[in-house]
């Protein structure tokens, strides 16, 4: 590598690096200023609708709402600078620890549908642009239709119906059974984990259990979107000279398909499946709530329809870091496969 | 790199370690025995001090955490009784209370329960002056003088002077709401932070003598209880799991299910379909939860009467309680819900389209205007708000429909900004001088007033009714109070900008084997310590 390639990959990751404060500077300035314009008193919250004027008032001035905006707005980020994201008042704990116990919930159950959705929505998108216009490839376009035209929330209370009600195969609404609930200590916050870390086998069990129908939910999502970008990707490559030049050399079909077609789409796919697994981790509201799954995009929600503004900045801010993080790791990902950019 | 093989290999895999685990779970056919499963909405939940508490959900725990010096029968509620106080004495001007408390009462850490415990939880509610608090400083009690009036003369007795006389009902039941939760004093101020009374420490922790102890509250999550081992009456279920369950299909899966021992947030439509279920029963209570819909004066047509008028005969509130609300709300047209004192079962509006065309006429209005209607955005009050507006439309008042949510609703109404509105409300205690104030008493229409409540929100000036819901919280003479509550009554009907359509009937699904569980008319008569599974 000459010296000044390695200047320009140096600047590159640099510029890539002093766009992520910036990125997360403005988008607090936006949530701010919205959180702050929206019509509603966030006194509300905290003291209720019949509270009297004199106790309003007192709240006001503890909030400090009573200051212009681009005070407050500089106080919070003074508070921001110092690691602090204030309290929340809907929870009366600090925003951090609120992350801390929500976000990994989340994570937990977007990492199990990611994970799912990925296992199946990879090789079916692979095997539907193999063959297009087979069974599969309709199978697969029917699957994926499925997955993006039904409501989330729908789609959670057929499996409840279904796996639940019905069947009875699967839990129901809650991470855990009563049963094991404040059983398991906490380690990272994902109880799965948690119960396996300690070795606490029958509420790990319970976890788990409780884990398959959220995660499927959320996984069918994902899948459809994962899948047709999977087959567009293929079909695409699939067209290719080299293909064309593979088979020509007569290299077997199963060859072509996953060493020449699918290795030189994992570029493009880590970026698919990045943005797919970054939209499952800023909250799946609908299937958190159906699920009763109190995770980040719950807290989100119900905090931002108190005008708790501390907490949804924090959470907001949780979000940004994610979306940059998995952007940078897609660039990373995306210079390390491909050769043409090393 | 990634290859089919690895692929394969992670799904069997994955799919092999699913299924194992899966193998060890079996559908539960009922919550464990020591256990009580309610499914219920509680993301309302502030904080669990009494002196802070004022959310269904946590007054309603509260009320099995804290024990009062007194509360109301729950199988008579205009009865009231001790409950720490097994005695109590009003002096003949009605100003001066002395309470002689039980000589046994223990708190859940084991520490005694004395007058001194009693002296520094209402004194602290008066201080700290949060949500809450109005109930006890609007009979005149001042962080000032709080002390000097609250005071207690030896470990057994609590003497109490009122600043202003006020009606002994009225004081009683305002003792008897949340914020007159005895706390134990030693460890409130253990736990103090920066001279807060404990109030931190308390809005996550309980130092109560209740029947229940709170062991953890995990916001939107769940909230434990656990029997309190010290208290005078032993509950008959050891804990009680609140979970949250925001959707209120779930509840009715789980409740079917048999993992939750009680339903509490159910729809119509979701009562109507567990009806014919053997597992199950239905509860249900009248509650003091009203439904209404204010016309703000501050609107022109609104500010006559006439007009005002029209809208209580332009609706159909047997139609819409039976077409939408048949299980969970009944008709009720008085400002105060049916079991209160002064409460009248009179419902003098019907649907009279005519009628309301006429008034509108006379007022000025032959043919109609239009006006908005700010609802929340949420059932039943979508529907019932769309009923409204066929109903207003009908006699030619175009109405635009403005759902949004609660917050938002609030936010507008405190600022007067609306101009119908369909809200509901309850009372802060259970006296008539909770509803008479908030829908009556304006004592000042200017943006200063220092009472801003439903009245004043809507411009609702009438010096008549704001006197006598004045005279009647002072008033010693049970029946003449009733008579001031039936005259205001009388008024409102004809004056008031708020027309009352709805009280709710507190509903809840149980199953067959819970027994004893009370469902009260408030958040705050709920009672879990007489629930028993069989």
């Amino acid at each position: 590598m000459s010296a000044s390639r390695g200047i320009r990959r140096l600047r590159a990751a640099a510029a890539s690096v002093a766009s992520i404060p910036i990125t997360l500077f403005g988008l607090i300035l936006v949530t701010f200023v919205i959180g702050r314009v929206m019509p509603i008193d966030p006194t509300i919250a905290i003291v209720g609708d019949h509270a009297p004027p004199d106790v309003v008032a007192h709240v006001r001035l503890e909030l400090g709402l009573d200051r212009p905006l681009p005070v407050q707005f500089l106080i919070y980020l003074k508070r921001l600078a110092e690691g602090n994201l204030g309290h929340s008042v809907m929870t009366s704990n600090s925003v951090t620890s609120d992350i801390l116990q929500y976000f990994p919930r989340t994570f937990e159950l977007a990492t199990a549908a990611i994970i799912i959705a990925t296992l199946i929505g990879v090789p079916a998108g692979v095997l539907a642009a193999a063959r297009p216009g087979s069974r599969v490839d309709h199978a697969v376009r029917v699957v994926s239709l499925t997955g993006q035209s039904i409501p989330v929330f729908v789609l959670g209370l057929i499996f409840l119906l279904v796996f639940y009600a019905e069947l009875g195969w699967l839990p129901g609404s809650g991470q855990i059974g009563v049963f094991y609930e404040g059983t398991v200590p906490t380690i990272t916050g994902m109880l799965v984990v948690d119960a396996a870390l300690t070795g606490n086998w029958d509420a790990f069990q319970s976890a788990f259990a409780h884990l398959v129908q959220p995660a499927l939910v959320l996984a069918l999502y994902s899948l459809a979107y994962i899948t047709r970008m999977t087959r567009a990707f293929m079909l695409e490559a699939l067209g290719s000279e080299y293909i064309v030049t593979a088979r020509a050399k007569g290299m077997p079909e199963r060859v072509v398909l996953w060493r020449h077609a699918f290795g030189n789409i994992s570029v493009g796919l880590v970026t698919v499946l990045a943005l797919a697994y970054a939209s499952l981790l800023e909250g799946a509201v609908l299937t958190e709530t159906v699920f009763s799954w109190p995770g980040l995009g719950l807290y989100l929600t119900t905090s931002l329809l108190n005008a708790d503004m501390n907490a949804v900045l924090g959470a907001t801010l949780v979000i940004g870091l994610i979306y940059v993080g998995l952007n940078l790791f897609a660039d990373l990902a995306y210079r390390l496969l491909d050769p043409r950019v090393r | 790199m990634l290859t089919r093989r690895t692929l394969l290999a992670a799904g069997a895999s994955g799919t092999a370690a699913a299924a194992l685990s899966l193998s060890g779970w079996e559908a539960q056919a009922a919550t464990p025995p020591g256990i009580l499963v309610i499914a219920k909405q509680i993301d309302d939940i502030i904080s669990f001090d009494p002196a802070q508490s004022y959310e269904f959900t946590d007054t309603e725990v509260d009320a099995n955490v804290y024990r009062k010096l007194v509360s109301p029968n729950l199988a008579n509620l205009s009865q009231m009784q001790g409950d720490l106080a097994t005695t109590w004495d009003v002096s003949s001007d009605g100003k001066t209370f002395t309470f002689h408390l039980t000589q046994d009462s223990i708190f859940a850490s084991g520490g005694p329960l004395t007058a001194a415990d009693a002296e520094f939880s209402l004194q602290r509610a008066v201080t700290l002056n949060l949500t809450p608090g109005f109930i006890l400083t609007q009979f005149g009690f001042t962080k000032d003088n709080v002390a000097q009036l609250i005071r207690a003369t030896d470990p057994h007795t609590l003497v109490i002077d009122l600043p202003k006389p006020a009606a002994t009902s009225f004081f009683l039941y305002c003792l008897s709401a949340g914020v007159g939760g005895i706390v134990e004093k030693a460890t409130a101020l253990a736990n103090q932070q920066n001279g807060d009374l404990g109030n931190h420490w308390l809005t996550t922790h309980s130092a109560g003598s209740g029947p229940y102890q709170l062991t953890s509250w995990a916001a939107s999550d769940h909230v434990i209880l656990d029997a309190n081992p010290h208290a005078a009456t032993k509950p008959l279920i050891k804990r009680v799991f609140i979970t949250h369950v925001k959707d209120a299909a779930s509840q009715a899966l789980m409740v079917r299910q048999g993992d939750a021992d009680i339903a509490r947030d159910l729809t119509p439509d979701l009562l109507a379909s567990l009806a014919g279920n053997p597992n199950l029963y239905r509860l249900t209570t009248p509650s003091t939860t009203q439904m209404y819909v204010a016309a703000n004066e501050g609107y022109a047509p609104f500010a006559k009467s006439g007009v005002r008028q029209a809208i209580k005969w332009a609706i159909d509130y047997d139609g819409i309680q039976k077409n939408i609300v048949p299980a969970t709300w009944i008709v009720n047209q008085g400002f105060e819900p049916s079991m209160i004192l002064g409460a009248t079962k009179e419902t003098p509006f019907k649907k009279d389209p005519a009628k309301a065309k006429a008034l509108l006429a006379e007022a000025g209005y032959p043919d109609g205007f239009t006006a908005t209607l700010d609802h929340f955005s949420e059932q039943p009050f979508t529907d019932i708000a769309a009923a409204i507006q066929a109903d207003l439309g009908a006699v030619g008042i175009k109405v635009t429909l403005l759902p949004a949510t609660e917050s938002q609703v609030f936010t507008k109404m405190r600022a007067r900004q609306h101009q119908l509105i369909l809200s509901e409300w309850y009372p802060d205690y259970f006296d008539p001088n909770s509803n008479a104030q908030a829908f009556n008493a304006n004592i000042d229409d200017s943006d200063h007033s220092t009472l801003k409540v439903v009245a004043w929100r809507n411009h609702f000036f009438n010096p008549t009714l704001t006197a006598q819901a004045a005279a009647a919280a002072q008033e010693l003479d049970t029946a003449k109070r009733v008579a001031i509550y039936q005259q205001m009554q009388a008024e409102a009907w004809k004056d008031s900008p708020i027309a009352f359509m709805l009280q709710q009937n507190v509903t809840a699904v149980l199953r067959k084997n819970v027994q004893g569980f009370h469902l009260g008319a408030q958040s705050d008569f709920v009672r879990y310590d007489k629930t028993q599974k069989t």
